[in-house]
């Protein structure tokens, strides 16, 4: 409770204000301990580090160049287009799922709660396993389209489609019932609504999590090593990985990993962007 | 024929009885303001009219029509029924003049010049024409307000339906959107309007209706409701909407025992 009485004015004769430090020197203090601790857990490590072994193992520019070009126009190429159809497969299936899920159809709903439920719980390794080698198994006429592409399409985008699902169901929920409403009373069909009124406006409130769920592919793409790549389908962890074997080396993680972040360090800036944007028009 | 004709009407929300048997008619060119404490049921008697509710008993006809009956198309109805929400309702997504044509467009079939003309045309009625290209979040209240009106006179209904249209704006920007209501009366729409605007209700209104508990209590000409209630119910809620000041704690406790 703040005190309405006046503080009595300081007497002449008071005794001496004992050593203490006021509201502000101590902030300052407590600020400065923590610059303190930080610089010093630095320099432990970076003292602490043997630096010329380290340099010697990760950063060997011969072993590293010598990925070039092919890491780029093979590699990370593969790994793009992995990322983008699996993304593709996901954001069209979670569509069909989230619409199921909203559906006044009782079993639509079960099912889609049912895959949702399922692939959000199983490994993406597990799953891209069973569409490799469970589909020609129970198909043996047929081949999935596109070869391992294809099946990096679906093996990864199964999974990310049921997370994809969430997010947009949240999405066309977050859009107030008033709009639907504006739609149905000026003669729109529910579907009509749906398509022109109310998933717009969903997907705008939906794109920073669903940008962030690209990032998130990107790097389950690593796992396409399962389904037994070739020459020509292999993505990045599976080139430098090969690289590594062959000159007994750890470097062409490090490049692997700097281009990898080459792809998701600006979608992730881009993600912030669009939240702040979208924080500001609300 | 009546614009609007409510025979028995009944809805339930659950266990919760809303509207217990309204009977209400609406003649064509006539203007009934709906007044009521809140909870009385006057929002969903006026969203069954377009079935944004489902009645649980009774029929509804709009302008011949029986919407109640089940093979009834409603999307057909609803392009004759103009509705104002409180909350605006405008398409966020969408610019002033894109809210206006995307039901004639993809409703009524218009080209593009021809819903474009109409909606500049109803633009310009509600005063907003130098608006037509801004997003409705760029708008005020009574703008967005004024802007909704436009959107469902567009579609050239027969009849407006109006939930509250003034109750979500502040003060100063009641008076716009009031004006253009009282312009739509001069030209002959027909309108049901749900209200708190007591002295809107007066000076406009061919009828105003009072409901209470889901009942209409009492109807007639303003003068007589507004002026000279018949029933205590009619008195007590008109005493403490017009002189909220002299409500004393006592009549308060009389009417919500402990």
């Amino acid at each position: 409770m703040a005190q309405l009485v006046e503080p009595a004015p300081a007497a002449e004769d008071a005794p001496p204000p004992r050593r203490r430090l006021g509201r502000r020197q101590r902030r300052r203090l407590v600020r400065g301990v923590q610059y303190l601790v930080f610089i010093a857990a630095v320099l432990t490590v970076a003292l602490a580090a043997d630096w010329g072994r380290l340099a010697d193992a990760f950063f060997r520019l011969d072993i590293a160049r010598s990925m070039f070009p092919d890491v780029v126009l093979v590699a990370l190429r593969n790994t793009v287009i992995y990322t983008l159809l699996a993304f593709a497969f996901g954001l069209a299936l979670g569509m069909v799922l989230a619409l199921m899920r909203l559906s006044s159809v009782a079993p639509y709903r079960w099912a889609a709660t049912g895959y949702v439920e399922l692939f959000r719980g199983l490994p993406a390794l597990l799953v891209l396993f069973m569409v490799g080698y469970g589909i020609p198994l129970a198909f043996p006429e047929r081949e999935i389209p596109g070869g391992v592409y294809g099946s990096v399409m679906i093996g990864l985008g199964l999974t990310a489609a049921a997370y994809m699902a969430e997010t947009i169901r949240a999405g066309i929920q977050a859009v107030p019932k008033g709009q639907m409403e504006a739609a149905r009373t000026l003669g729109m069909s529910y579907t009509w609504a749906m398509i022109s009124i109310i998933l717009p406006q969903a997907f705008r409130i939906v794109i920073p999590p669903l940008t962030n769920e690209i990032v998130l592919l990107t790097k389950d793409t690593s796992l396409a090593y399962v389904l037994g790549v070739t020459a020509g389908t292999i993505e990045l962890t599976k080139f430098s990985g090969d690289v590594l074997n062959q000159r007994v080396n750890p470097t062409p993680l490090v490049v692997a990993g700097l281009l990898y972040l080459a792809i998701t360090l600006p979608l992730s800036q881009l993600v912030r962007r669009l939240e702040l944007r979208a924080a500001r028009a609300r | 024929m009546n614009a609007i004709s409510i025979q028995g009407l009944h809805k339930s929300f659950g266990p919760v009885e809303v509207l217990r048997g309204i009977d209400l008619e609406v003649r064509y060119g006539e203007v009934v303001c709906v007044i009521g404490p809140s909870g009385s049921g006057k929002s969903t008697l006026l969203r069954c009219v377009n079935l944004l509710e489902e009645p649980s008993h009774g029929s509804i006809h709009v302008g011949g029509v029986e919407i109640t009956d089940p093979d009834c198309d409603i999307d057909r109805v609803r392009r004759r029924i103009g509705m104002v929400f409180q909350q605006f309702n405008l398409f966020g997504h969408l610019t002033v003049r894109d809210n206006l044509t995307i039901a004639q467009r993809r409703v009524l079939r218009r080209s593009r010049a021809e819903a474009n003309r109409v909606a500049m045309e109803n633009l310009d009625r509600v005063g907003l024409t130098a608006k037509a290209d801004a997003y409705p979040a760029q708008l005020s209240g009574g703008q967005q307000q004024r802007a909704a009106i436009a959107r469902s006179l567009a579609m050239g209904p027969e009849l407006m339906l109006f939930d509250e249209p003034t109750s979500a704006l502040d003060p100063e920007l009641v008076g716009e959107v009031l004006a253009v209501m009282r312009g739509l009366v001069a030209d002959g729409m027909t309108m049901m309007v749900v209200t708190h605007e007591m002295s809107f209700a007066r000076e406009v209104a061919d009828r105003v209706v009072f409901m209470d508990g889901g009942v209409l209590v009492e109807s007639g000409p303003p003068a007589d409701v507004l002026g000279a209630p018949r029933e205590a119910r009619t008195r007590e809620f008109l005493h403490r909407v017009l002189e909220p000041t002299r409500v004393s704690e006592e009549e308060i406790e009389a009417h919500h025992p402990a």
